[in-house]
């Protein structure tokens, strides 16, 4: 049995389920939803280099190199907001968050 | 069954499980760590695919810096737990639901329309090289637009995260170098003229008085 495309694919989107599950656990702690959003985006990361390394195809890989600073960037403002959200409420509560809703 | 099929699902039953431990760890220190586990499993998984440089970058960017950002953060902030902790299972059945319709739907799809087990063959005339130099040719060909933008997006990110977190204390006594270096000598010691002589008091007392009044 030799290692298939459908391998790499199927193991991409149980993480990305896996991580959308833990958006949905963990609405109290803003902490891990950033990390699931790194989960989701390692999952689409694992997609791409799959069928570039399959179909032959270095493009896969530029992509992916694009979307790793796209989310280093994404996760560096997002820790700053967190910080920035403790300093002001001392909580990272997410369904607390509803200063405006009006 | 091969012995890249055995590493794959070693790895991959390795990466499930720790991103499972990051959605459900208690300490978020925990999850952070799991998380830098999945990681370094993930670069492994793309190793066995021949993507080195990326399972470089994956390890050099991810567990070197963003990770240890999180980590820095998680440390950083003081968290309540039992508060985060609570209500924590309350959803977790529309999300099972949930996870397991993607993952199924997902999955059979993908393994339905991609069962690819050989690699394409490689366009004709194209020079063998290794993965990172290919990767070299084609950012700094056709890629050289995107890659500036990248960059430039890496500046925005790490100044906006300065401009967002930069807190000015009011009850420091710090002094601002550069007012100090354009100060200039008037600024400081302002000469003013005085009278030399005043008007003598009127003298009870005698005694002490007279060698003043006798010096002014």
């Amino acid at each position: 049995m030799t290692l298939t495309l459908g391998h790499f694919l199927a193991l991409g989107a149980i993480l990305f389920a896996m991580a959308v599950v833990g958006i949905f656990l963990n609405r109290k702690n803003l902490i891990v939803l950033l990390m699931a959003i790194e989960l989701m985006l390692l999952a689409v990361n694992m997609n791409f280099v799959a069928f570039s390394h399959y179909l032959n195809d270095m493009h896969g890989q530029v992509f992916v190199f694009f979307i790793l600073t796209v989310a280093a960037a994404e996760s560096a403002i997002g820790l700053a907001i967190l910080v920035l959200l403790f300093r002001n409420r001392s909580s990272i509560a997410v369904d607390e968050l509803n200063t405006l809703k009006g | 069954m091969d012995v890249k099929t055995g590493f794959f699902y070693l790895f991959s039953l390795a990466l499930l499980f720790a991103s499972f431990r990051v959605i459900t760890a208690r300490n978020p220190v925990h999850a952070v760590l799991f998380l830098m586990l999945a990681f370094s499993q993930a670069s492994a998984l793309w190793l066995l695919l021949q993507a080195e440089f990326l399972a470089i970058v994956l390890v050099l960017v991810y567990l070197g810096a963003v990770m240890v950002l999180f980590l820095f953060v998680v440390m950083m902030i003081n968290l309540n737990m039992e508060g985060v902790r609570q209500g924590f299972w309350k959803h977790f059945p529309l999300a099972a639901v949930i996870g397991v319709v993607i993952a199924l739907e997902m999955a059979y799809v993908l393994l339905g329309g991609f069962n690819v087990s050989r690699v394409a063959p490689a366009a004709p005339g194209a020079v063998e090289v290794s993965n990172t130099q290919a990767l070299g040719y084609l950012l700094y060909t056709e890629y050289l637009y995107p890659l500036e933008i990248a960059a430039v997006i890496l500046v925005v990110a790490m100044i906006a995260a300065i401009a967002l977190t930069l807190r000015r204390r009011k009850d420091t006594k710090a002094i601002d170098p550069s007012e100090q270096v354009r100060v200039r000598s008037k600024d400081r010691m302002v000469i003013v003229k005085v009278p030399v002589t005043r008007a003598a008091p009127a003298a009870p007392a005698a005694d002490n008085a007279a060698p003043v009044e006798t010096k002014a």
